[in-house]
């Protein structure tokens, strides 16, 4: 398995020509499209074999005929299924962003400049389960692959594989394609929010009173990212074998949410920190309170909206990204 | 991936399925065990049933009892599991099987695989016209499941579009490799005992009754075509296996029949004609009396039989050559006549009585003892039937005194036994007497209801002659032919009364003649012969796999041509400023990638400056017709001309 596998990949280099990523759009020209038979298609021959050397055996002529025809049938429908995917033009489409460890997703625009339909062409990212397509001719599909994600940070696509067998089942055409896409994938948010950090002298003005630290509301399960000065000492004194509690503020005319990655405490590692202050970005958002992020050597201003919501989680998504 | 490389079947795709299935085994259902057939359909209606919901899927060990026990069956049945018939019968109960289990598409891909071996097989049992249209349609429906099965939304009309233009395409490769795939005569190895089971023809012996019963058959014995005139058709005696031995019920031929010479006394003119000759599974042909020539194969028995060294098991060709008028055996030997002397004693004291007699009244005149026998058939109340009445021990003098019916094997029988009787030897001829001239193409066609017994005598001034007693009793079954021989109600075919179906039949034969001899009979002879009339010199195996491979390459370039086609074709404007590039390129001034049309006509016009303008103007014509709204045909000829003339 492991030398199939060495030698499939040297094969898709050598498939692409080294070109990936390609530019775009990207034309499946007939040098790039392969054909070989299926199992199907080797069995169908094998067969054909056998019926001939009945043919022969038996001296029929009709036998004979038989066999001849369904041979060229085989040969016909490797044309058949080389002109099913040939000359197709792949678009690279949309690809939004997503969190990390839920599917990206990657559009892609399928051009048919040819008077037939194409039917029956199987799509996938290596290692993904395939989609089918049927593209009407003369006409354009937007076709929609989802790749699962496990880092932050830029999602190259990979290599898309696009495979037929129509017509006959007998001849497989296939054709690799890497078209220039990559889908920003943000930290997945942490299932716990960030503390609210306390303002800082040099923020002043408004923003100097960070919201949500005015007035006591209540307790909640201490977490080891809350400050330590918001534990709930008196509490903890209280009940020996208890968990530790925090003190929990409400903001009052709190519109605004300070995230500060140096607030978080530093037993956490980076990824954890960027995904709590992704899951604060996110909270945010349900909200609509405007946000600010500090990150090493890079702060964002507060606001609202859904594109700095996307600039903050992006900030987070490439913060000292590999 | 490894889920997808399994996708389940659906209900459309299934039944397609099956209607291929049935479409491939309903040809074999006539050669199965009437029991397997029966099971066979009733597995095919379970699986309609489950596609209807009407029932549920059979279980997976059922399906195996269900194999197994039909495979038992076909064992018992066969006492064989090889060979053709238990080898077929075993295909179309897999088929089933493989049906009523089917879930992914690898079991369609298996069951049409299996369709498709079984379409071969029926060709076991027979090659008509009517089985190669079966075929056909069967194939063009295993071709629409597949398509069905790949795209199970796909429209019919378009699925069948696809299905013609597939099969139209791979025609031509079928074509070639029928014509120019070198054909090997004869079997690789061994055929099975039973492949050549069910052929019709005359037998070894001759017993009363046994030619009557295949002048009811229609089927074909062979066919002629003479070249130069044919003869009358009184003279049209083709003649099969001579019968010397008689054991006072059958006759039968001699045990071992040398191959010897051809002596004739005197030839006479010869008549020259291709036989075709229809298997029948005997190792005898048949010829105008008397043959001439020895065809590729074959020799001769000391009673002028054409013999083959084995039985004649496909459709065969001869060339034949006869001297109707020969004279035969004047000098035979003495063994011979012993044998065409001997009769078994204790039979028909009656009829030896009367030979006996009238040899005392003629003597020793031989030739007027053979006229009174048939003065006595013509003067006495014989009759001419299909259906004569059974005889008993004394077959001859019960025929001859009593009953006085019989079919021409009767009256041969007899007059040989009455010559023997009287000391002459005489021995009977079986074979076919006459044949249907068929207008549509001139070939003389000879049935089974043709067969035809007669005798001959030995005399020392004539040799071996040829005596047909049914001439004296039917004139008109010599003459012409059987229909007319018969007195009315008898029951003949109803084809031979009917004259317009007498008609159709000519042309249905002229066209079955025609497919035998170009399609069927398309050997490694004929094979030779044609290649050699279409110009290629001395065809060997070699010459015509080169022939082939060249052909099929031929084909592959044209196919490659249609399948490349469609990205050919450029907008024409486009195509000449592409020229145009090529041509620049050529002097050294490619393109850029990122360049417009006027960004390279200007930079070209730079380099070239004598150029220039005419650069500019075609650059701009390119410009407005691709990009503006200056299209016209008048002005992409204006293009292509000026790009045509262009030299830079």
């Amino acid at each position: 398995m492991n030398l199939v596998a060495t030698l499939q990949e040297q094969f898709f280099r050598w498939a692409l020509r080294g070109t990936a990523p390609e530019a775009v759009p990207i034309r499946l020209t007939r040098h790039r499209v392969y054909v070989l038979p299926t199992r199907f298609g080797v069995a169908f021959a094998l067969m054909l074999l056998v019926m001939l050397i009945a043919a022969i055996n038996y001296d029929l002529a009709l036998a004979y005929a038989l066999v001849f025809l369904l041979a060229g049938l085989g040969v016909v429908s490797i044309f058949h299924s080389f002109r099913n995917l040939a000359e197709l033009c792949i678009t690279p489409g949309r690809s939004p962003p997503t969190f990390a460890g839920a599917d990206a997703r990657f559009s892609l625009i399928f051009d048919n400049p040819s008077a037939r339909a194409r039917s029956a062409i199987r799509l996938g990212l290596s290692g993904q389960p395939e989609i089918e397509l049927e593209i009407p001719p003369q006409d354009k599909l937007e076709a929609t692959l989802r790749l699962p994600t496990r880092d932050r940070g830029w999602l190259a696509m990979p290599r898309l594989r696009l495979a037929t067998v129509y017509p006959l089942g007998l001849i497989r055409a296939w054709a690799y394609a890497a078209p220039a896409m990559r889908c920003l994938v943000y930290p997945a948010p942490h299932a716990l929010a960030p503390p609210l950090c306390a303002a800082r002298e040099d923020a002043g003005g408004a923003l100097g009173r960070g919201p949500g630290l005015e007035d006591f509301s209540g307790l909640r399960q201490h977490h080891p990212a809350d400050p330590l000065r918001h534990v709930a000492w008196k509490a903890a004194a209280r009940t020996e074998q208890g968990p530790l509690l925090t003190k929990q503020f409400d903001g009052g005319e709190a519109q605004q949410v300070w995230l500060d990655f140096d607030a978080l405490p530093a037993t956490a590692d980076l990824e954890t920190r960027l995904s709590m202050l992704a899951r604060g970005v996110c909270d945010a958002q349900a909200r609509g309170l405007a946000c600010a992020l500090r990150l090493p050597g890079l702060a964002l201003a507060p606001a609202r909206g859904d594109a700095h919501y996307a600039a903050c989680l992006a900030a987070l998504a490439l913060h000292e990204a590999r | 991936m490894k889920a997808q490389t399994r996708p389940p079947i659906g209900t459309r795709q299934s039944a397609w399925l099956l209607g291929a299935a049935t479409a491939s085994c309903a040809p074999l259902a006539l050669h199965l065990p009437a029991g397997l057939a029966v099971a066979v359909a009733a597995m095919l209606a379970w699986r309609v049933a489950v596609l209807t919901k009407a029932l549920a899927a059979p279980r997976p060990w059922l399906i195996s009892a269900l194999a197994l026990a039909a495979a038992a069956a076909i064992v018992i049945y066969y006492r064989t599991l090889f060979g053709r018939d238990p080898g077929v019968a075993l295909l179309v109960v897999l088929l089933a099987m493989k049906l009523l289990e089917m879930r992914s598409r690898r079991d369609a891909y298996a069951a049409s695989l299996l369709c498709l071996f079984l379409l071969e097989s029926q060709f076991l049992y027979a090659q008509t016209m009517a089985s190669a249209a079966v075929c056909l349609f069967a194939v063009v429906l295993v071709c629409l499941t597949l398509l069905i099965v790949h795209q199970p939304q796909l429209a019919l009309a378009a699925a069948l579009r696809r299905s013609g233009q597939l099969l139209a395409q791979a025609l031509p490769f079928m074509l070639a490799l029928f014509l120019l795939f070198p054909r090997v005569s004869g079997p690789l190895w061994g055929l099975p005992l039973d492949a050549h089971a069910g052929l019709t023809g005359l037998s070894e012996s001759m017993a009363p009754g046994s030619i009557s019963a295949l002048s009811q058959s229609d089927a074909i014995a062979f066919r002629v075509q003479f070249e130069g005139g044919e003869p009358p058709h009184r003279a049209l005696y083709w003649r099969g296996p001579v019968l010397t031995r008689f054991d006072g019920e059958t006759w039968t031929g001699k045990r071992s029949l040398a191959p010897r010479a051809l002596t004739y006394a005197s030839a006479g003119a010869a008549v020259n004609y291709n036989l075709t000759l229809e298997a029948h599974g005997k190792s005898w042909l048949f010829a105008l009396e008397l043959p001439g020539l020895i065809p590729e194969g074959a020799y001769t028995s000391a009673d002028y039989q054409l013999l083959t060294r084995s039985p004649v098991r496909a459709r065969q060709r001869f060339e034949m050559r006869s001297f109707p008028d020969a004279i035969a055996g004047k000098l035979e030997s003495a063994q011979q006549l012993r044998d065409a002397l001997e009769l078994p004693s204790g039979f028909d004291p009656r009829a030896r009585a009367l030979a006996a007699s009238w040899r005392d009244e003629l003597g020793a005149d031989d030739a007027a003892l053979v006229g009174r026998m048939l003065a006595y058939y013509r003067d006495q109340a014989f009759t001419y039937t299909l259906t004569p009445p059974l005889l008993g021990h004394h077959a001859m003098d019960e025929f001859l005194f009593d009953t006085r019916r019989g079919f021409c094997e009767h009256y041969a029988a007899s007059f040989v036994f009455m010559m023997r009787a009287a000391g002459i030897p005489a021995r009977v001829v079986t074979g076919y007497q006459g044949g249907e001239q068929n207008p549509v193409d001139d070939t003389l066609v000879v049935r089974q209801s043709d067969a035809h017994a007669w005798a001959e005598v030995w005399t020392k001034d004539w040799g071996w002659r040829r005596v047909d007693p049914t001439a004296m009793i039917a004139p008109s079954r010599i003459e012409t032919n059987l229909a007319t021989a018969l007195p009315a109600g008898e029951p003949l075919p109803l084809i031979g009364r009917v004259l317009w179906l007498r008609e159709l039949r000519y042309r249905w034969d002229a066209l079955s003649n025609a497919w035998n001899q170009r399609v069927l009979g398309y050997d490694p002879r004929r094979q030779r012969e044609l290649l050699a009339r279409l110009g290629m010199q001395a065809p060997d195996w070699q010459r015509m796999i080169w022939a082939l491979g060249l052909l099929c390459g031929l084909l592959l370039a044209a196919l490659a041509a249609w399948a490349l086609r469609n990205w050919q074709r450029m907008d024409p404007a486009a195509a000449a400023w592409r020229r145009l590039s090529a041509k620049l390129a050529h002097a050294g001034l490619p393109r850029r990638p990122w360049e417009g049309p006027l960004a390279y006509a200007g930079r070209v016009g730079a380099a070239l400056p004598e150029r220039g303008p005419e650069l500019a103007t075609i650059a701009g014509l390119y410009a407005s017709l691709r990009y503006g709204r200056g299209a016209g045909p008048g002005r992409v000829g204006e293009l292509k001309q000026r790009v045509r003339r262009f030299k830079p």
